[in-house]
């Protein structure tokens, strides 16, 4: 297909409503600076760069921040911002892609990286081993061997609880080392449930949409040993997907629904946590923040170990270098700039997301050792697992969220696994397996 | 011909004057309408991505025969065991299964009356199918249910009553309101807590609130009743403008003769109106068979594909799984259909002796 075909069709693109870990928008208004203007000389080759930020006050005011800063600091280059809103963010990039227009820095989510890279939008990024060295890894994207993204924190999921819901059924207090089993959250799901007081008993998160699926549910799908795809190859998902064990998640997480533990109609804004009307949440650390300030005795403990050991998924957004970029190297210097502590404690300050760096998770009071949010930094580092680091991780993406969502409406998992297995094949056969 | 458009006549000259009117008009609808229908066209025939390194291949009929593809299996079942039918299709539909059902998704199933076997309905694509059902549906109940709304808030509207300009705003204003931010508005109307069931609750006794966008049997009907809401004033308007052609004397003419209210519908307004009809007929077809916005905001085509619709997959292949050579496929297949369905519409309501 030629460009312009590409551009064209790139024109009808609708919004994919693509959501990864990462924060919502707050309406806290900014400290920091919002101008971007350089002070940089007029001879600096201009650096384009594209966040998916828009409308997050906090996140862009931070990425400003140290774009002024990086612009001051040298006269070679000078970075210039445009910001987007998230749901449409990856559907510009295509577009642009399309037509030739990308920006030099690009902003990207982890799964989708090694796709993007596949595609040939984006070239794997230099910056200082001592750096690539010190961050942990979800805040790293490898495709091929090499390094193409790298990002400021990452995210990580944990139950939300009041200690006054666990005492009150009787449930024990869950820890690093030793979180619910299966047996111990099924028997607190019930209890909590017959307690009469919460409209349901756990709010999943299934009113979002898009990547939130994936980034949430298979995490609890590996947790019961099953997965997405075999990821020794990435050439095929059948009989993973659809595993006895993927399967056995499946009938378990539609069972949640079916029992009434769960609303298969949850609604995206997630509210009745905080409003005490659903006892426990599955929710990320960007919703931490909120709730540590709006709720007396909140717990943060992790997911339930569902027997193959508790799973969180890893890696956010982070920054890359684009192919058609032609200051490569002052997009290379940028990226090593904002990943300065400074600016990676100011970004988990201001949207309560992991610190990329132990040094920087130090200088963080919530992260810091003994920290109200320090456990993230557990969850993390103990139970992450990446989605599949293949380039048909967007199909496979989209594939998997039909399937849970037909079995949070009461699809037969089997079935509903059994076909987005056929499905995911399909695909890549269609794609020579993105070779 | 050239000679007298280029020429320095009156008549040369008028003639380029009209070329010049319909030259933006032909080339906007050039670039929006006849190059994306020629691209359709000419994509539906190849394995076309819209982002990959891999060259694209012209592929044939490939597309199209696994959109169009059907097939009946009877497999042996137990009636005690509903797993065991599944199991044994399974065995025949898995991709690398080496049957003529290899890589088909299941349709429908009817179990024999005994019990013993079960009649399987397979398709190539279950999805395309079960959207051309739902967009069939959604056209067929909308039409009339949009249209004769519509006629008749514009005729109590074209009736002299007092406020009938307030009336005509309050009917127009769900269109020029953004289709987007009405779907959300709705979400909330359909939840459990939400207004259609306060109202509901308020008139019914004993009313139990239902989640309206999360029930299989109830989210199209949910979609269609807010569908006709939003799109009701236009189709008024255009009613509205119909009434107003029909000359006052004829009514006056009718009263002499002593007809009532309903012969006076029936032999007047009604024959009056057969133009505005055949209009606002296909105009609402047309543009229910292109449903998409509300499903893509208010349920993703679900739940458990109740509510998918066709350009919905259309944009799910092509945009989600980058499949762009097979949704221009089936773009292909749905421009067939509705133009289909608008020849069949235009022929049924045509005048005798008229020429279409």
């Amino acid at each position: 297909m030629s460009n312009t075909t590409r551009a064209g069709l790139a024109l009808f693109a609708a919004s994919s409503l693509i959501l990864a870990g990462c924060a919502p928008a707050s309406d806290s208004a900014s400290e920091g600076s919002s101008s971007t203007e350089s002070a940089a000389s007029s001879s600096a080759a201009t650096v384009t760069m594209w966040s998916h930020a828009a409308g997050n006050e906090q996140e862009i005011a931070t990425v400003k921040e140290a774009i002024t800063d990086f612009n001051a600091s040298q006269s070679d280059y000078e970075v210039v911002l445009e910001e987007f809103p998230q749901e449409s963010y990856n559907d510009s990039i295509t577009a642009a892609a399309a037509s030739n227009s990308l920006p030099c820095i690009v902003d990207v989510d982890g799964p989708v990286m090694p796709n993007w890279a596949w595609a040939g939008y984006m070239q794997p990024i230099t910056i200082s081993s001592e750096l690539e060295d010190s961050l942990i890894a979800g805040a790293k994207g490898y495709y091929d061997g090499q390094l193409y993204s790298a990002g400021a924190w990452d995210a990580a999921l944990g139950i939300f609880v009041r200690q006054s819901t666990l005492d009150a059924v009787g449930a024990r207090v869950p820890t690093v080392d030793s979180p619910w089993t299966l047996e111990e959250f099924d028997a607190l799901l019930a209890a909590v449930d017959a307690t009469g007081e919460y409209d349901y008993a756990i709010d999943w998160g299934n009113g979002w949409t898009g990547e939130w699926f994936p980034y949430a549910y298979s995490p609890l799908m590996q947790s019961f040993g099953g997965d997405l795809i075999d990821r020794s190859t990435f050439e095929s998902a059948d009989g993973v997907i659809n595993s006895p064990e993927s399967i056995a998640f499946g009938e378990w997480f539609g069972s949640t629904f079916a029992n009434g533990y769960a609303n298969p109609a949850q609604t995206g804004d997630r509210t009745e946590f905080i409003a005490g009307t659903i006892a426990i949440q599955y929710n990320g650390n960007w919703a931490s923040l909120d709730a540590l300030a709006n709720v007396d005795d909140l717990l943060i403990v992790p997911s339930p170990d569902l027997g193959n050991g508790t799973k969180v998924g890893a890696a956010s957004w982070q920054f890359g270098v684009s192919s058609s970029c032609d200051q490569v190297d002052g997009a290379n210097q940028f990226i090593e700039f904002i990943l300065q502590d400074k600016y990676i404690v100011a970004f988990s300050e201001r949207i309560g997301l992991i610190p990329a760096t132990v040094a920087a998770a130090a200088q963080v009071p919530n992260y810091a050792p003994g920290g109200p949010l320090a456990d993230f930094v557990s969850f993390s580092s103990e139970f992450a697992v990446k989605r599949p680091e293949t380039p048909a991780y967007l199909a496979i993406s989209t594939i998997y969220e039909k399937a849970i969502a037909d079995i949070i409406n009461g699809a037969d998992a089997k079935r509903a696994l059994d076909a987005a297995a056929d499905e995911i094949d399909a695909n890549l056969a269609d794609n020579d397996f993105y070779q | 011909m050239r000679k007298s458009l280029w020429g320095t006549s009156l008549e040369a000259r008028s003639a380029r004057a009209g070329i010049y009117f319909v030259l933006p008009a032909v080339g906007l609808l050039t670039l929006f309408m006849v190059v994306p229908v020629v691209m359709a066209f000419s994509l539906g025939f190849t394995n076309a991505k819209f982002a990959s390194p891999n060259p694209t291949e012209f592929v044939g009929f490939d597309n199209f025969s696994e959109i169009l593809a059907l097939g009946v299996v009877e497999v042996d079942a137990d009636p005690l065991d509903d797993g065991v039918a599944y199991d044994n299709l399974r065995t025949l539909t898995r991709p690398a299964a080496g049957t003529p059902y290899a890589g088909m998704q299941v349709l429908s199933e009817n179990p024999s009356a005994d019990g013993e076997t079960v009649n399987f309905v397979v398709a190539g694509d279950s999805l395309f199918w079960k959207s051309l059902r739902n967009t069939l549906v959604f056209a067929g109940v909308i039409a009339p249910f949009q249209g004769g709304l519509a006629l008749i808030l514009a005729l109590l509207i074209n009736s002299k009553i007092r406020g009938r300009v307030f009336f005509r705003t309050v009917y127009f204003m769900p269109v020029v309101t953004s289709i987007v931010v009405v779907s959300i508005l709705w979400i909330f109307f359909y939840q459990k807590d939400g207004l259609a069931n306060e109202l509901l609750g308020a008139l019914v006794p004993g009313w139990t609130p239902i989640a309206f966008l999360a029930e299989p049997d109830l989210a199209l009907p949910a979609i269609i009743f807010m569908s006709a809401w939003q799109a009701v004033g236009f189709h008024m308007i255009i009613w509205l403008a119909g009434l107003q052609t029909i000359p006052g004397e004829l009514y006056e003419a009718a009263k002499v003769d002593g007809a009532n209210g309903w012969q006076q519908f029936r032999a007047v307004t009604w024959p009056g109106l057969r133009t505005t009809f055949v209009f606002v007929l296909i105009i609402i077809s047309i543009q229910a068979m292109g449903l998409f916005t509300q499903v893509n905001v208010m349920t993703q085509g679900g739940p458990l594909d109740s509510t998918t619709t066709l350009v919905f997959h259309i944009f799910r292949e092509g945009f989600r799984k980058n499949d762009i050579g097979y949704s221009s496929a089936i773009a292909v297949v749905f421009f067939i259909i509705v133009v289909t369905i608008s020849i069949i519409q235009r022929r049924l309501t045509r005048e005798k002796g008229e020429v279409s």
